[in-house]
């Protein structure tokens, strides 16, 4: 990621910038100016901060459970450390339903494009938690079979730990939730370009990627 | 692929085996082709099952695995010996210890190495508890599954109690890497012992508990009872070892039969069923678990006392406290560390009972430090092909019910 | 196992039934193993199966590089009544990888014998589906021969491990 400095373009956009502020104090600027103006300088309002306490509150996981840190992820629903506490204990099974993936176990290469279709069919807005050392990067295993989920899909807290302590991935749930309540624009994805997810149809597919299914009977 | 590869593959994908259709005369209408998994709720793991349906009433069922391949057996060559033991523990990752008793007791008889008394009876301790955990989690998430869904939380309180003593002895919850080539990583600390008779006295009767709460639902026997058996010899057939032999009426199990690790001091019966349904399935699991609560019980009352790990310093770390003192553990110590030991050539295959059956580990040594190939022959790999016979011709609700009762680990079949 | 002059009396059968079957007997460390000519496997297989070896317990592959010839099957049958173990080996070039199949003998051959195929590239001849199992299906090589990479990132300060000495042999 290039980080670039370019000098102001010449004394005169000093100069209007200055004005433009002086209007601005002084109540001058209006209509678009002043909104234009405003949304760029505050990054949150009360009812943001109201709507992302809620959606922080009320996670809905997908039961997501790939290897043995699904067992890890199963404990945390079980009695001792206890998920429903925080309100994230309804796990749903649709995609379509839920708002957190955690991921939990390692992601092999038939899996991955499993695994981002189900992300694609999420709905905005969603988070993901790779749990574990094998889908954060490749964990114990680094070989042909396993794909880390950075490379294609984005993640939002990783947990170490092969497999994590159930306390362990709670912290990471509740981080998680901090961040949500925190802070809502995400602002990291857009830096990464991983805003826009779309579902992949067979519609969508460019002429020169290849699909195994191309055969027409499948259209 | 070509064209022609292609229509060959889908041929072959799409070939399917039924057993008697109701509707003759109206087949291609009827055959609906279903897609469960492999992200699907009831699928233990990322199973994929392609199942052909007539009307609610399944027809074929073709299952789809690869899903969580993570090339174990391919790492395994590139690691020491004692290194792949971490990695292959996390093949059936619900059976850890066994999966690691299968190596190591491969490259012992490769090696020559004798474990000493102590060693096997603390092996046989984790071994027992590990067989009780799987059980656990078996039995929570199959009435999950069914829809009795307290059963979840009840087991899960016992595995927490178990996995509280796998850290207590290990450090780790799971894949603890305990068991070492010559006998375990460390004696047993104080306070073990107590905590699991504490356990050992409390399991049989939360065992029966959970019996209460399971076997006298009108609903649980309905969705169990007389449901999808399957006969001994088409079992034996396809390879099918472990509880769902037991369940069809044979009592073959590895522990008794060709005893490792001292199983053959212990007195335990192996539960056996008569008809080889579901419900069969689950009591022999069920039963199972009481007799390793008195395996542990044997095994605790009689652990004799000794070295922990083979005293032979060619394979086996030396006590830190010699390495001030001698010359030879110092210079083993260092060749332990960097380069690992070396094991003769040759080609061994160790079979042991896991809690799915027969779990074998094939190692082939070429006499350098790492293992020419380790392959682990896995009881699920082979039980997943009776998912076919047994589900033939009865209802979807009654292949997920089975599916449950099978235990299919994916992390084992997929390796 | 048989003992060793029970499998002498083993390979000696199976020298009459095929000729030129039995390549090599081997018993070591309490494993008794008899390698046989790829064309005489399947008749060596369905003798040891009536001879009361009747279950199959595993069916697994192996590269020998750089051995030739490179590619290995073994079965591990077993006698539930002695019980007794017996293996049986084969060994196919990369060029000719073609071995009869046993399904016919055993259905639980079906998913070993498909793992193999998609591992090593052993094509069973005669086996009904033998397409690969693990690897997604559009997957070219066969990865646990031991000339194929292991793949995987490229970790610090492991660039030469494998010229480091006790790396191999």
């Amino acid at each position: 990621m290039a980080v670039s400095r370019e000098p102001l373009a010449g004394a005169d956009e000093f100069r209007s910038s200055q004005l433009r502020a002086r209007d601005m104090l002084r109540g001058d600027l209006e209509g678009d100016d002043l909104e234009k103006y405003v949304e760029e300088r505050i990054i949150t309002t009360t009812l943001d901060k109201a709507v992302s306490w809620a959606r922080g509150n009320a996670l809905f996981p997908a039961t997501f459970g790939l290897a043995c840190c699904a067992m890890e992820m199963m404990s945390i629903v079980a009695g001792r450390v206890d998920v429903a506490r925080f309100g994230f204990e309804a796990f749903r099974a649709s995609p379509r339903q839920a708002d957190l993936l955690i991921l939990s176990g390692r992601v092999s290469i038939k899996m991955a494009p499993v695994v981002r279709r189900i992300y694609d069919q999420m709905l905005e807005p969603k988070w993901a938690i790779a749990m574990g050392a094998c889908c954060s990067s490749q964990g114990v295993f680094n070989n042909y079979a396993i794909v880390p989920a950075d490379k294609f899909m984005p993640v939002d807290v990783h947990v170490p730990g092969c497999p994590p302590r159930p306390e362990a991935l709670m912290h990471g749930i509740l981080q998680l939730r901090d961040m949500i309540q925190g802070d809502p624009t995400m602002g990291w994805r857009n830096r990464y370009g991983a805003v826009g997810t779309e579902e992949v149809l067979p519609g969508n597919l460019g002429a020169d990627s290849v699909n195994v299914f191309g055969s027409t009977d499948r259209a | 692929m070509s064209e022609a590869q292609i229509s060959d593959y889908r041929k072959l994908e799409e070939s399917i085996t039924l057993g008697h259709i109701q509707n003759e005369d109206r087949l291609s209408s009827e055959l609906l082709t279903l897609n469960i998994g492999p992200h699907h709720p009831a699928t233990h793991g990322v199973l994929r099952l392609i199942v052909t349906l007539e009307g609610e009433i399944v027809r074929d069922i073709k299952p789809v695995i690869g899903y969580v391949h993570t090339g174990i057996e391919k790492t395994a060559e590139q690691k020491a010996y004692w290194k792949v033991i971490p990695v292959v523990e996390r093949m059936d990752y619900l059976s850890y210890y066994f999966n690691a008793q299968a190596f190591c007791g491969a490259v012992e008889t490769l090696a020559g190495i004798e474990v000493p008394k102590r060693a096997q009876y603390l092996r046989v301790i984790h071994l027992e508890l590990n067989r009780i955990m799987s059980h656990l989690v078996w039995l929570g998430t199959s009435a999950l599954d069914l829809g009795a869904m307290s059963m979840f939380w009840y087991c899960f309180r016992e595995r927490d109690a178990i996995l509280d003593l796998f850290e207590m002895s290990s450090g780790q919850r799971m894949h603890t890497r305990y068991f070492q080539v010559g006998g375990v990583f460390e004696d047993i600390p104080t306070g073990f012992e107590q905590r699991l008779r504490k356990f050992i006295a409390t399991m049989p009767e939360r065992a029966d508990q959970y019996a209460d709460l399971l076997e006298k639902n009108e609903i649980v026997l309905q969705r169990l009872r007389g449901i999808c058996p399957l006969d001994e010899q088409t079992l034996l057939d396809l390879g099918v070892t472990g509880p769902l032999l037991r369940a069809a009426g044979n009592p073959w199990d590895l522990r008794k039969v060709e005893p490792y690790s001292s199983y053959e001091d212990f007195d335990f019966k192996i539960p056996v069923g008569t008809v080889g349904d579901n419900y069969d399935r689950y009591r022999v699991r069920h039963a199972e678990i009481y007799e390793s609560v008195k395996i542990i019980e044997q095994a605790l009352d009689g652990l004799p006392e000794g070295p922990t790990i083979t005293e032979d310093r060619k394979f086996a770390l030396p006590p830190r406290h010699e390495l001030a003192t001698s010359m030879e553990a110092l210079i083993h110590h260092f060749k332990l560390v960097t380069e690992g030991f070396r094991v003769p050539e040759g080609e061994c295959y160790y079979p042991i009972e896991s809690p799915r059956g027969e779990l074998g580990c094939f190692i082939r040594s070429d006499g350098s430090s790492k293992p020419a190939r380790v392959h682990m022959r896995d009881p699920s790999f082979s039980n997943l092909q009776a998912t076919a016979p047994m589900c033939r011709d009865s209802y979807i609700a009654d292949l997920i019910a089975t599916l449950a009762m099978l235990d299919p680990v994916l992390g084992g079949i997929d390796r | 196992m048989p003992d060793a002059t029970g499998l002498e009396l083993i390979a000696g059968e199976l020298r009459d039934l095929v000729d030129g079957a039995v390549i090599n007997t081997t018993f070591d460390r309490g494993r008794a193993e008899i390698e046989v000519a790829p064309e005489a496997s399947r008749p060596a297989l369905g003798f040891l199966k009536q001879s009361g070896f009747s279950f199959l317990a595993s069916l697994h592959g192996l590269d020998y590089y750089p051995d030739e010839p490179r590619l290995g099957v073994i079965w591990e049958l077993l006698d539930m009544s002695g019980p007794d173990r017996i293996s049986l080996k084969t060994r196919v070039s990369v060029e000719q990888p073609s071995v009869a199949t046993c399904v016919d003998l055993w259905a639980g051959a079906n998913n070993p014998e498909r793992e193999v195929y998609d591992m090593f590239g052993v094509v069973f001849e005669g086996h009904p589906d033998l397409r690969r199992i693990l690897m997604p299906e559009d997957y070219e090589g066969h990865p646990q021969r031991r000339d194929f990479p292991v793949g995987g990132e490229e970790i610090i300060f492991t660039y030469n491990e494998e010229q480091m000495p006790g790396w191999t042999k």
